[in-house]
């Protein structure tokens, strides 16, 4: 009997009895007979410390934030992530709860998702948020499918060549089945007027992305009345840290926006589980997909929380939900929630003062090295840097001396050249940018 | 102690914070002004570390969890969350590793992957294994994408409908819908299975494929399975396995060789990766050699160097989320199924179906069974008292939560009237059971006795019953100072 039991035997044989059958294995005599109790080729059991060592020689062979500087992002970062956070992640009483169906004993978690969207609508000045999607990229994904529902006869999406290449590839495959026209994004170095070019009265739906997939900031005033005045929608996607100090999607009229929250405490995790933020205006609220927890009042008066707007979910409407999105991210949220309440009002503007800074001083000592070039423009923490060698090569180079090179943009964005998009958070101390800087000199 | 805590934001006093970051250690570049927000973060709160963390320890406690007492919950499969996998995942080469840092800074991660969709596919008979789906409904969008995707590459142009039990998950028709296709809905028989007569009708050269829990949400075993998937088949359609209740069959029945092509897996479910109050679930998916082109990629292999690398199949249906899964979640199944192994597994699922057969055994006389049979890993009975007038399963599930016990999923499935449904799990003691037991006996006993004591349930809740008509008609979803002060104010 393995230590996840908790019934003796003495105890089996009573409970057989009570339900009147001889054996555990009659209570399986609907499966048919020659398929019954098949052989699984599995390894032999080992004990917790026998697990201990075998993982901790797994995690030993990856490279990670404590071996490695990490200069990488394109869509995860590496931000700083509170003690504070993963201390309330462990609470059983968070981590080990259902999904808060029986309100009167799941306010915690209510409570908690309810915070988490009004820390969402107050960073980004977006009316609601949802308790969230897997990832950025479903997130993007369900923007477009809310847009198709919201604008009738509509059946196009347009989507700027700035928006991460993964999440252009999740929206395909997510409206493959439907009979739509994605476009926007097919031309290397197709700009947001290129794609705004594109809207017309058959769009639904411009997607862009503020910084960009290449880190650039955007000025996106005026741009969604543009859009609007076609009668379509716009969708911006943003990274969470830069609203620190840039414009909101609720400022430049965005009807949805939506990020990856990783970057709010939930750290690196090899890409997964993260988090997917989706707001809107309160007019669409009706058509969102995802929970939503709402605040009322129990019988005796008291201020409370609870799922609501449940008409839209997939347990009620079945075939005519807005998404078939049941489970979500409800722990990364709280992770979020907990990152945005530590870092308050200060620690956001700071963060996001510290990446600016600290990218832009790398930018300008890699510019002036030999060989090198950094793309121009405004931008964030991330940028192109256009390297006089194959970026493999300057990585594997760079890979010695423990550090986490660029993003090769080779794939994505073939006519860039021998490019890679570096990312500096608040993470990369000075000394840390220097020896980079030194390393990119000794491969020129 | 009261357990209503203040919103956030009520605690919040300019000025404060609650982290220690760097210093700025480089010269300065000017900001871009035409680039900055405008309301500078005005409603942000501000708070101490240790406010931040009384705040939401506090809040914490006005939850059920596993950790503090059983939760039945029918299709839900709330087991033990064992403390070693929350430890692991942790270990900095899984949790600080970057997504994107290459096969040859990820060989530990990788070779973690590769081992677990080899570990499904054996324990579910299949022939290959996807991790990447982020839960289980995002797993089913999956098998049907590449159940539309295998048609058309066939030349198989008019398959448009998916055949969906009455019984079924909502996920299952809503997932349909998302890929296109009509969902045709299948009645089920007397006995709480798919009614074969219905089914045969439904077949038709649309059938692109049927979707099908088995153990079904009845908790019942759909015997006639291997006539169910030859008859699909036979039609030119695919089945698909909604592995929302694999927890019944470990080691019991393998449902690639049942005759389904494409499963998921709840890992949040039967792998024990905690639920964490609504997510992060993970929905792996498993299919045969002839589906297997189609799977979402990256999948990992092995290269012929020995070395673990990361691939796209090639009719592959696309990226269903970024990266490479829910990673954190796949750990902690490696590490489940390495725990236990092939005897362990069995015994789990042998433990999960005792459990909820006792349950059955010791209720049915009170709360009438949906079907009278053995169960699987779960029960489905009628919250129909004999005698009780004007008492409704919402109430004994009100009711249990003043006994201490987290209510059982109920109204589910939509054909069982007044549906109870119970799944003790195997980590439960018999104990337990026996708590639970005499808890919904007494409550029967009410029900017939003293009806109001279940009307007015829950009183030993943080809250009582909740106004949620008002929740949904004026819907507040953020904090509002004034919308709060009406609220308190009544």
């Amino acid at each position: 009997m393995s230590h996840y039991i908790s019934i003796t035997e003495a105890e089996r044989a009573e409970m057989l009895k009570a339900i009147g059958v001889a054996s555990t294995a009659d209570l399986f005599a609907d499966v048919p007979a020659d398929k019954r109790f098949p052989r699984l080729e599995l390894p032999a059991p080992l004990s917790e410390p026998e697990l201990v060592r075998e993982l901790q020689a797994l995690a030993s062979q990856n490279a990670n934030a404590q071996s490695h500087s990490i200069f990488l992002g394109a869509g995860a970062y590496n931000h700083f992530v509170p003690a504070a956070v993963d201390q309330i992640l462990r609470r059983g009483e968070f981590y080990t709860a259902y999904t808060p169906y029986q309100p009167e004993i799941s306010q915690g978690t209510l409570q908690a998702i309810f915070e988490y969207q009004s820390l969402i609508c107050s960073l980004t000045g977006m009316e609601i948020a949802n308790a969230s999607h897997y990832d950025g990229a479903t997130a993007i994904a369900e923007a477009a499918i809310m847009a198709l529902n919201l604008v009738r006869n509509r059946r196009k999406i347009v989507v700027a060549r700035g928006v991460h290449p993964q999440y252009r590839a999740v929206l395909r495959t997510y409206l493959q089945a439907l009979d739509v026209t994605i476009t926007g994004d097919e031309t290397p170095g197709a700009t947001l007027e290129d794609a705004l070019a594109l809207v017309d009265e058959q769009t639904a739906l411009l997607i862009v992305q503020s910084p960009d997939f290449l880190g650039r900031l955007h000025d996106l005033r005026g741009l969604a009345e543009r859009v609007q005045a076609r009668g379509a929608l716009l969708a911006v996607h943003f990274d969470p840290i830069a609203l620190g100090l840039f414009q909101t999607p609720g400022e430049v009229g965005a009807d949805i926006a939506t990020a990856e929250g990783q970057p709010l405490g939930l750290g690196l995790g090899f890409g997964g589980p993260y988090l997917g933020i989706f707001t809107a205006r309160q007019k669409h609220v009706h058509k969102i997909a995802g929970r939503l927890v709402g605040a009322t009042k129990d019988v005796e008066g008291r201020l409370a929380y609870v799922l609501t707007l449940r008409a839209r979910e997939q347990d009620i409407r079945r075939e005519r939900a807005t998404s078939n999105i049941c489970t979500n991210q409800g722990l990364m949220a709280l992770a979020a929630t907990v990152y945005m309440s530590l870092m308050g009002k200060q620690g956001m503007r700071r963060v996001a003062e510290l990446c600016y800074q600290r990218a832009h001083y790398a930018a300008a000592q890699i510019a002036a090295l030999p060989g090198y070039a950094v793309h121009g423009g405004p931008f964030f923490k991330e940028f192109v840097v256009r390297c006089p060698r194959p970026v493999a090569e300057i990585n594997a180079a760079l890979r010695e001396q423990r550090i986490v090179g660029g993003y090769d943009l080779g794939a994505d964005e073939p006519e860039l050249g021998n490019a890679m998009l570096l990312a500096v958070t608040e993470m990369n101390s000075r000394a840390e940018i220097d020896r980079l800087v030194d390393v990119l000199r000794s491969v020129a | 102690m009261d357990n209503f805590e203040p919103h956030i934001y009520e605690l919040s006093a300019p000025g404060k914070h609650g982290t220690n970051l760097p210093r700025l250690d480089v010269p300065e570049t000017d900001l871009p002004e035409n680039l900055l927000r405008q309301d500078d973060l005005n409603d942000f709160p501000e708070l101490t570390e240790l406010e931040v963390v009384r705040h939401y320890t506090r809040i914490s406690r006005n939850n059920a969890s596993i950790d503090t007492g059983p939760i039945f919950l029918g299709s839900c499969t709330m087991k033990g969350n064992p403390k070693l996998h929350e430890e692991v995942a942790r270990y900095a080469g899984f949790a600080a590793a970057h997504p994107l840092q290459g096969d040859a800074l990820s060989q530990g991660a990788l070779r973690l992957m590769y081992e677990l969709q080899h570990y499904l596919g054996e324990i579910s008979g299949f022939e290959a294994v996807s991790l990447q789906p982020a839960a289980g409904a995002q797993g089913e969008f999956t098998g049907i994408l590449a159940f539309r995707a295998y048609h058309l590459d066939r030349g198989d142009h008019d398959r448009t409908e998916v055949l969906v039990p009455n019984a079924a998950h909502g996920t299952n028709p809503a997932t349909a819908a998302m890929a296109g296709l009509k969902v045709v809905e299948l009645k089920s028989d007397a006995r709480g299975n798919v009614d074969m007569d219905d089914l045969r009708a439904r077949l038709s050269p649309r059938t692109a494929g049927m979707m099908l829990t088995n153990p079904n949400t009845l908790g019942l075993f759909e015997d006639q399975i291997v006539e169910i998937c030859r008859l699909v088949h036979e039609a030119g359609g695919l089945m698909y396995g909604d592995g929302a209740n694999f927890n019944a069959i470990l080691g019991i029945a393998r449902p690639g060789e049942l005759g389904f092509d494409f499963m998921h897996y709840n890992l949040h479910k039967t792998f024990t990766t905690p639920h964490g109050g609504g997510g992060p679930g993970s929905g792996a998916v498993g299919c045969t050699a002839a589906l297997a082109p189609f799977l979402p990629g990256p999948r990992v292999r092995k290269a012929p160097d020995g070395s673990y690398e990361l691939y796209t199949p090639e009719k592959s249906i696309g990226r269903m989320k970024a990266f490479h899964g829910n990673f954190g979640m796949l750990v902690r199944a490696w590490t489940y199924i390495r725990t236990l192994g092939e005897e362990g597994l069995r015994e789990v699922s042998e433990t999960a179906v005792l459990n909820a057969n006792y349950v059955r055994a010791r209720l049915k006389d009170l709360y009438p069974q949906a079907v009278d049979r053995i169960c699987m890993h779960e029960t489905v009975l009628k919250g129909q008292i004999a005698g009780a007038s004007g008492v409704r399963t919402l109430d004994i599930a009100k009711r249990l939560i003043d006994y201490g016990f987290h209510p059982p999923t109920i109204y589910f499935p939509l054909i069982v009237p007044e549906a109870l449904m119970i799944e003790p799990t195997e980590t439960e003691s018999k104990r337990t059971l026996d708590q639970f037991i005499e808890a919904m006996r007494a409550i029967a006993r009410e029900a017939v006795e003293t009806p109001e004591l279940l009307h007015e349930a829950p009183t030993r809740a943080p809250v009582r019953r909740l106004d949620e008509v008002r929740a949904a008609r004026q819907p507040v979803l953020r904090y509002d100072a004034e919308a709060f002060r009406r609220l308190r104010e009544g």
